[in-house]
């Protein structure tokens, strides 16, 4: 029986939120403190040949300029926070102006002359490929990773710029839905026999596929302020991480890791934007630096749009082979990719998640991520998995068809298992159950009666039944947990994850209460602020913050008990293994009046010293626990230690999504009457948690299949999503107000609660099922794009030519 | 490309006597500019697309808020916000084609502040002008939507001449089904022009999209009982329920003896500037059943003359069925 897990709490940055009173990086203040705005690219793309900020500089309230002379030079394919030479989009900071205040700073901006040597710019990747197509960079127009490439979200590195055309004939077929079979491609791998497979196969499907990529849509646009106190950096930062973007923000400051504070109490939204430390990051602090005065910058909700990176589309090509038992024979896949003008794509996480849906015998996959000359790109709540979570599902209604097997069943099959495999490499998965998942969903929707029932509901209103699976890996391993009990008999639980809005920090930190047998009252949470001791931990996104803290909590509380134990051993007799913990006591399991209180094992710990009170720690922590211990060291009995726990494996994140709609052939409008997702992520640990989860991302998958556009002018380069509504994420009046969220409640046995993460997978769902529900109120037509938009719909069903065959990742 | 997103320095005038407002407005002429709600007017402020030497703030003029009984009707403050253009029983219960089309205006946040007088006088939504591209509209010498590679999904199918922007307003569409007149006033004294009139496309004015000039105040707009109780038909088509602009919208009024039409005014909204009355399907119907069959009969009469854009060419089905459902209603 659990005391914490499993049951709702309120976090306590929530009255704050509440209220209005909690602090925003931009809502900090600090005298002397100066306005810094941003002068950004015009062009596409372009040679900065001379800046004249003279007429700027003499405006009265100026008090200086940063330029990319300023910071520490970034070689491509680094994404440079100011342009130095060479600007690749729309929007690219060139140079920050500071002024007494924003109006002054902005109209400094407009004083400033630049001249520019204007470069050809592309904003189609495939336009870039096609013979005597136009490089997005001097160097070339494809990122070629040197080495694996690090997590979702950290910055590119050990990658170089190639220059690579393919054939026309090659151009044409991805274009037309044909293998491009001739085309240079930069990831390869393949596992099986794909000729053997398909040769087997008793049906198979070949399709073409565009996904869009799309804005992030962060509400707190990533303003920044800094100040320089006492040889020591505060900085207060938008980031969905804490302490996995100190290292990286030290760097770009050059400063060591101790004389950096960084302060982020709360973030409105990043969504994989704000992973990590990003470029603009270097400009407030840098600027602050030489102007030895405070320095804000705020970015406006047209630069956030500019610099906040989007989703990477995906031109495609899908073959699929299945025998008639249902089970996936082969899968052929090629991706490029539209890296915008960063260049990572994650066609490679796309191709993981057809593994994942389908556990192919054979399998190849070929990909290619071609800068573009428009927003950068990065990760974006399940990048890859996501959006080819919605055009595979519809393919993968097809082919069930042709083997006129159902659709739950078809993917009940093929679906991974505890057993299976994820990825090219065919690595293993702490646990998976989808099927269960698929059974609980199909019974709660009741599947087979809805998926029996007439499509038509009378006059323009046709029914359609969808069902698909959203997937994302979820969870690391090997970072750090520090506790600490002080004299008053309070638990610290120190944490260094961030809080993007999800809540998952405070979810962990139930994980220590627990393991303490804490009353949650007599907890107390330090987080937001480095100078508040806060360890190593992992980045806030890739959806693995429950899986990956719940652990360290875990090894720290068992560091703790440990200490415990070993004290009352000293001083009460016997030995630690006689003791055990409850009701804030260590006590002698024999003879149960033989303890201390938690509050005096502090106090001893303090008098003890040495690894009791945190003034030793173990060799194996990181530099930034290290740092965090040696504040604490002291204070009380403290429990620090790294997350060694034995496994192997990557913990899936899995949801399963059932959608009914009705779609109006008069105008393609589409309503949502139901939506049922079954998460299979362990053990449930704040339910309330869950169910936001569960319904923002359902909401955000709406936008993925349905709504949101990402486009570009080819003339010219602009952007015209430059807004919230040019962008068109849903709203509460596009969603279903009514939703169905269960778990399947299954604990991993990886971790110590059984917890597995569950963020990123949540928008697959819906956009899976929803794809799946289009098509099948349209008589099996697959769109292959993402999003599917009321005028595809419309001119599909007017028989006009529309635009799928000339979609493109940025423009349609 | 400089981003702002302050409001720049100009002068603020904050009349609260209409007298005292059209005074200003005729002294500041083209260096003026009009603001009630604001929805319009502050992005192309802050984002220094359009540049203006003074603000002249209407909001506090209470003789241009609020709905009033006419003997012929009833005159709307120009003021009066979507909001409470909504909630006025005496529209709803006769006129409910304006307060259904006010209704779906972009978010009730924005309904709240936004006024009926901002919202039929809003400027086009051509994302290349609301850039501050120096195209046809914006005093410049070409059209970046009207080309092949054109990103104009939400462009004009009708009366394009340089510009194809489509207009934005909901409204509007409402205003010329029920025959509405637009009431101006300026230092010479009051006119009173018809709704179609009111509004113009680029082939007569390509910088404006109504006949208000410098120096004009749009005090009221007036809608006469001829339409009052009509069998009314009212649907907008956009990509989002709330918070979007009309991919397509249809206003229709129709006159009814034993089931059969025998007068109707039939307005579509943003496929072309300007509200576009559908004059011929109005004259097919005439004398017609009010039904399925006779709206399957005489949808394709509603894109007679639709010149589709790359991106637009839904559109054309989208209006036809429109059409379709508003007669079969």
């Amino acid at each position: 029986m659990t005391t914490h897990i499993g049951r709702d709490f309120v976090p306590p940055d929530v009255p704050g939120k509440v209220t209005g009173e909690i602090k925003y990086a931009e809502d900090y203040k600090r005298e002397g403190m100066v306005f810094a705005r941003l002068l950004t690219s015009p062009l596409p793309s372009g040679r900065v040949v001379n800046i004249d900020a003279s007429a700027a500089l003499r405006m009265d309230g100026v008090v200086g300029i940063l330029t990319a002379d300023d910071l520490a030079p970034i070689a491509p394919p680094g994404n440079p926070s100011l342009a130095s030479e060479y600007v690749t989009y729309v929007g690219q900071p060139i140079l920050a102006v500071a002024a007494t205040s924003e109006e002054i700073a902005e109209s400094a901006i407009d004083a400033i002359r630049i001249d520019f040597e204007r470069r050809d710019f592309v904003v189609d990747p495939l336009e870039s490929l096609k013979p005597g197509g136009s490089n997005a960079y001097p160097e070339g127009n494809v990122l070629v990773r040197t080495r694996e490439e690090g997590p979702e979200g950290t910055p590119i590195l050990n990658a170089e710029i190639k220059d690579i055309k393919w054939n026309q004939a090659d151009i044409d077929a991805i274009r037309g839905g044909r293998n491009p079979e001739g085309g240079e491609f930069t990831t390869n791998w393949a596992f099986g026999d794909i000729d053997a497979g398909f040769a087997e196969a008793a049906a198979i499907i070949e399709e073409p596929f565009v996904t869009m990529g799309y804005a992030h849509h962060s509400l707190e646009a990533r303003t920044s302020m800094a100040y320089w106190e006492n040889g020591k950096v505060y900085f207060h930062g938008s980031s969905q991480s804490q302490s996995a973007n100190n290292a990286g923000l030290a760097r770009m400051l050059n400063i060591d890791l101790a004389d950096l504070v960084f302060i982020n109490e709360a973030t409105g939204g990043g969504f994989g934007s704000k992973i990590g430390p990003y470029p603009i990051m270097a400009v407030a602090g840098n600027f602050s630096r030489v102007l030895n005065r405070p320095v804000q910058l705020r970015i406006t909700r047209e630069q956030e749009y500019y610099i906040g990176s989007a989703r990477s589309g995906i031109q495609g090509w899908l073959k699929i082979g299945v025998r008639e038992n249902g089970k996936v024979c082969a899968v052929d896949l090629a991706i490029v990719n539209d890296g915008g003008a960063t260049g990572g794509g994650s066609g490679n996480s796309s191709a993981q998640h057809v593994t994942v849906c389908l556990q192919p015998e054979a399998m190849r996959y070929r990909g290619i991520s071609v800068y573009t000359n428009t927003t950068p790109r990065g990760a974006q709540r399940g990048p890859g998995q996501n959006e080819i979570a919605a055009v595979l599902a519809p393919m993968t209604d097809k082919i069930a068809a042709k083997v006129d097997i159902d659709r739950v069943a078809f993917r009940r099959l093929n679906a991974l298992r505890s057993d299976g495999f994820q990825g090219g490499s065919q690595g293993p998965v702490t646990s998976s159950f989808i099927a269960e998942a698929l059974d609980q969903g199909a019974r709660e929707f009741d599947w087979q009666a809805r998926e029996a029932s007439s499509r038509e509901l009378g006059g323009s209103k046709k029914r359609g039944i969808g069902v698909g699976i959203g997937y994302h890996g979820a969870g690391g391993r090997g970072y750090d947990g520090l506790l600490r009990i002080t004299p008053d008999g309070t638990l610290h639980i120190h944490t260094g994850v961030g809080n993007l809005g999800t809540y998952s920090y405070a979810g962990n930190c139930r994980v220590a209460a627990e393991v303490m047998k804490m009353p949650w009252e007599n907890c107390e949470i330090h987080r937001g602020r480095t100078d508040r001791h806060l360890p190593h931990s992992s980045g806030q996104g890739g959806s693995n913050t429950i899986f990956t803290h719940s652990r360290t909590m875990w090894v720290a509380g068992q560091d703790l008990i440990t200490k415990m134990k070993e004290i009352a051993a000293m001083d009460l007799g016997g030995e630690a293994d006689d003791y055990e913990i409850a009701d804030q006591r260590v006590f002698n399991s024999a003879d149960p009046s033989q303890g201390l209180t938690y509050a005096q094992t502090a106090q001893r710990a303090i008098a003890l010293g040495d690894k009791y009170d945190g003034s030793i720690y173990p060799d194996d922590i990181n530099p930034i626990t290290v740092l965090a211990t040696q504040g604490v060291a002291g204070s009380g009995l403290v429990g620090v230690a790294k997350d060694n726990i034995p496994g192997q494996g990557q913990p899936p994140g899995n949801i399963v999504g059932f959608c009914e709609i009705e779609l109006d052939t008069d105008t393609g409008k589409i309503e949502i009457t139901d939506y049922t997702a079954v998460a299979d992520c362990g053990t449930v640990v704040h339910p309330k948690n869950f169910e936001n989860s569960m319904r923002g991302g359902m909401v955000w998958g709406v936008g993925l299949t349905n709504l949101e556009r990402h486009v570009y002018d080819p003339q010219n380069g602009l952007p015209a999503n430059t807004g919230l509504y040019q962008n068109k994420p849903p709203t509460n009046m596009d969603v279903p107000v009514d939703t169905v969220q269960q778990a399947v409640n299954i604990p991993d046995p990886q971790n110590p609660v059984g917890a597995r993460g569950i963020g990123e997978p949540t928008q697959g769902a819906m956009a899976a099922a929803l794809a799946s529900a289009i098509t099948d109120a349209l008589e099996g037509h697959l769109f292959n794009t993402a999003p599917t938009t009321t005028d595809m719909i419309i001119d599909h069903l007017a028989g006009n030519d529309y635009s799928t065959k000339s979609l493109k990742t940025n423009t349609f | 490309m400089p981003s702002h997103d302050v409001m720049p320095n100009m002068e603020l005038y904050q009349p609260v006597q209409v007298e005292d407002a059209l005074e200003i407005a005729d002294r500041l002429a083209d260096r003026g500019w009009l603001v009630g709600g604001g929805q319009d007017t502050y992005g192309w402020l802050k984002d220094r697309a359009k540049d203006v030497d003074a603000l002249i703030d209407l909001s506090a003029i209470e003789s241009l808020r609020g709905i009033r009984e006419t003997a012929d009707g009833v005159e709307i403050g120009a003021l009066t916000t979507l909001t409470e253009i909504i909630n006025s029983d005496v529209l709803r219960n006769s006129y409910a084609l304006l307060t259904d089309a006010a209704g779906v205006v972009a978010s009730p946040q924005i309904r709240n502040i936004g006024t009926l007088g901002g919202n039929v006088s809003q400027d086009v939504r051509c994302w290349y002008y609301r850039r501050g591209l120096s195209c046809y509209r914006a005093g410049g010498n070409l059209c970046y939507a009207d080309t092949p590679e054109g990103m104009n999904r939400e462009h004009a199918l009708f009366d394009a001449s340089r510009c194809v922007a489509a207009g934005a307003s909901d409204t509007s569409s409402a205003l010329v089904a029920l025959d509405a007149s637009m009431v101006i006033e300026n230092s010479s004294g009051e006119r009173v022009v018809s709704a179609e009139d009111f509004f113009v496309g680029p082939a007569n004015d390509i910088e404006n999209t109504t006949i208000l000039r410098p120096g004009d105040i749009l005090t009221a707009v007036r809608i006469p009982s001829t339409w009052a109780n009509a069998s009314f038909y009212w649907e907008k088509v956009a990509d989002r329920n709330v918070w979007d602009f009309s991919l397509v919208n249809i206003a229709a009024a129709f006159k009814l003896s034993g089931g059969n039409i025998t007068d109707s005014r039939i307005v579509a909204g943003a496929v072309q500037t300007t509200p576009r009355r559908l004059t011929n399907v109005e004259i097919a119907v005439q004398g017609q059943p009010k039904n399925q069959e006779t709206g399957e009969s005489v949808m394709n009469m509603a894109t007679d003359g639709a010149r589709a854009l790359a991106h637009n060419g839904f559109k054309v089905p989208l209006l036809q069925n429109l059409v379709k459902r508003a007669i079969s209603a």
